[in-house]
């Protein structure tokens, strides 16, 4: 699925969330994109990155072309720093030793509250989808990037379900519902860039994706957007990028 | 009181003092405790709660909860830190109405579970979802005899508002608000490790999960295993043994056992086959799961036929791939 830029949606998405990480973080990534993005910051800019999984490792470094299925797979511990019980790298997150949370959902909302259980009553559901996993608990006790795909139905003015919070109902309800530290920072996906303002805790653009207009971002949003107010353009994918991110997924595994 | 008998009653958990009875019944003595797989199946009840050792794909006592499939067993509730096909078969065959979990499909790489969607929104079953965390948690309390932990995670979220098992407290030393969750007991866990002796002292290499957990937290505990080694050779890297004989109540040696999953170190997941099964049973959840249970679990004569029908090929691909873990 190459778009005229000759990269796949999926591609910019990996590399633009990758951006979003510093050398020295520890990072909980969640399987999919996020392991992908968490692997080519480490490989490109940051050494020092470490990575836990919630199958229970610290400092994975995943070797290219052996992405694991789940983040529950021996390929996970590779080269890893420690391994560890699932209780125990969970309860990283509640003690603060996280830097950075990083996964993906089914559905966002303009508050950052994320959906990977139900789409349609969680009584009568329409569709019932697999679940949080380690989603919530990242979501809570993290300060969190969220990548995914931009499209119409996955951006929503309401989540049908909270698995995993944002700002809940924004301004200062996360923190009275109980949830004293974290909360998303960045959600990026396909088509731009986004942050949260700090009083309303609503999602507002950042930037746009190369080739992205304000008109096609709103048309493919279910809520009203708000823009900053220097609003940026993100940098296209490098060579170097691309060429790394398909050595990583060489059977787009990921990317497809 | 098995889970069956506290469900008729509406009685939410053993008490303590109904844990530690049932440890006391047991006959914990170091003692030879292998017998063949179907005789394992002795050791579960219709209606007992049976807590799953290993996570999504990985050291998953897929040759136990076949043969508790061929056995008959029926209404058990099953609850495992995230859950893939196991949780498919259990479902479909009818021995489990009652899944309790963080995540359940059979893996990110297929999207999600057609069987899982068709038994849970048709309402016939029940899937009662938590955080990976509270899962751990929960077991965490049952391993320490506590009626609940307190966790920072959930709340807020319509997670924890589908469970009403879970309660909010303000914490009585800094007036925080936490998420008490329950302590899971389970009256009976399947475990798979890698090694262990006749006793039951048990080596897990690689990822543990829940599974020290949640050996200490239930009534009895099955373990299939690799290989059953000597307590000799146990005894020279005791450091390496994470669940004790005292804990166990059958020993199982079962190769392979967690095929077509994960087994840290021996064997990857047997993706070939995966792929068939999904797209088996994800084209037609119910006459795809009707046939593969007939032809690959009451088919067989025994494990080993099984393991033929996966092939050879596969199965060696999985070893050499499982071993290479190892290489420098």
């Amino acid at each position: 699925m190459l778009r005229k830029h000759g990269y796949s949606a999926a591609e910019l998405l990996t590399i633009l969330s990758a951006r979003q990480l510093s050398d020295g973080q520890v990072v909980f990534a969640g399987v999919g994109i996020p392991l992908l993005a968490a692997t080519l910051a480490q490989r490109l800019r940051c050494p020092g990155l470490t990575i836990l999984f919630e199958g229970g490792v610290i400092g994975a470094f995943i070797e290219p072309g052996k992405l694991p299925p789940s983040t529950n797979d021996q390929r996970c511990t590779k080269r890893a720093n420690m391994v560890l019980g699932s209780a125990e790298v969970l309860l990283l997150l509640q003690r603060g030793y996280v830097d950075v949370g990083f996964m993906g959902g089914a559905q966002v909302d303009q508050y950052g509250n994320l959906n990977s259980s139900f789409i349609g009553d969680p009584a009568r559901p329409k569709t019932r989808l697999p679940g949080t996993g380690g989603g919530n608990d990242i979501a809570s006790l993290a300060h969190m990037i969220v990548a995914m795909k931009h499209e119409k139905r996955r951006f929503v003015e309401h989540v049908d379900f909270v698995t995993s919070p944002g700002y809940l109902r924004g301004g200062d309800t996360r923190r009275a519902s109980g949830l004293l530290a974290g909360g998303t920072f960045r959600v990026v996906t396909d088509l731009a860039v986004f942050g949260f303002d700090a009083d309303e805790r609503r999602m507002q653009v950042m930037s746009l994706n190369p080739g992205v207009s304000r008109e096609e971002l709103q048309d493919n949003t279910g809520f009203v957007l708000a823009f900053a107010p220097h609003l940026g353009v993100t940098e296209p994918p490098t060579d170097q990028e691309l060429e790394l991110l398909r050595e990583l997924d060489p059977d787009r595994l990921y990317t497809g | 009181m098995a889970a069956k008998d506290r469900k008729a009653t509406g009685k939410a958990a053993p008490t303590y003092l109904e844990l530690r009875e049932e440890l006391l019944r047991r006959d914990r003595s170091l003692r030879h405790k292998v017998v063949s797989l179907e005789e394992a199946t002795s050791f579960v009840r219709d209606g007992d709660s049976v807590g799953i050792g290993g996570s999504t794909m990985s050291r998953t006592p897929m040759g136990m909860i076949w043969a508790l499939i061929r056995a008959g067993r029926k209404g058990l509730t099953c609850s495992r830190s995230i859950v893939s096909s196991d949780g498919d078969l259990l479902y479909a065959s009818g021995a489990c109405d009652h899944v309790v979990t963080s995540w359940f499909s059979q893996g990110i790489l297929w999207g999600v579970s057609k069987v899982m969607r068709h038994h849970v929104e048709s309402g016939k079953v029940r899937y009662d979802e938590w955080s990976h965390m509270a899962m751990g948690m929960r077991f965490r309390a049952g391993a320490m005899g506590v009626p609940f932990m307190p966790i920072r995670s959930m709340l807020g979220s319509d997670v924890r508002k589908q469970r009403p098992e879970a309660i909010e407290f303000d914490c009585p030393f800094t007036g925080e608000k936490l998420l008490l969750v329950p302590a899971l007991n389970p009256d009976v866990a399947l475990i798979h490790v890698q090694r262990c002796d006749a006793y039951g002292n048990a080596q897990i290499d690689g990822l543990q999960f829940m599974d020290v957990d949640l050996a200490m937290a239930a009534n009895k505990v099955i373990l299939t295993t690799e290989r059953i080694v000597s307590n000799d050779q146990i005894r020279r890297a005791p450091d390496q043994t994470k669940i004790p004989f005292f804990a166990v109540d059958a020993v199982v040696e079962l190769p392979f056992g967690c095929a077509p999953h994960e087994c840290y170190g021996v064997y990857e997941p047997m993706l070939r086959h995966m792929e068939y099964y999904v797209g088996l049973v994800n084209g037609d959840p119910v006459k795809g799961m009707q046939q593969y249970i007939e032809r690959f679990v009451h088919g067989p004569k025994s494990w080993s036929e099984f393991l033929a029908l996966i092939g050879i090929d596969e199965l060696l691909e999985a070893a050499r791939a499982g071993e290479s873990i190892y290489d420098a």
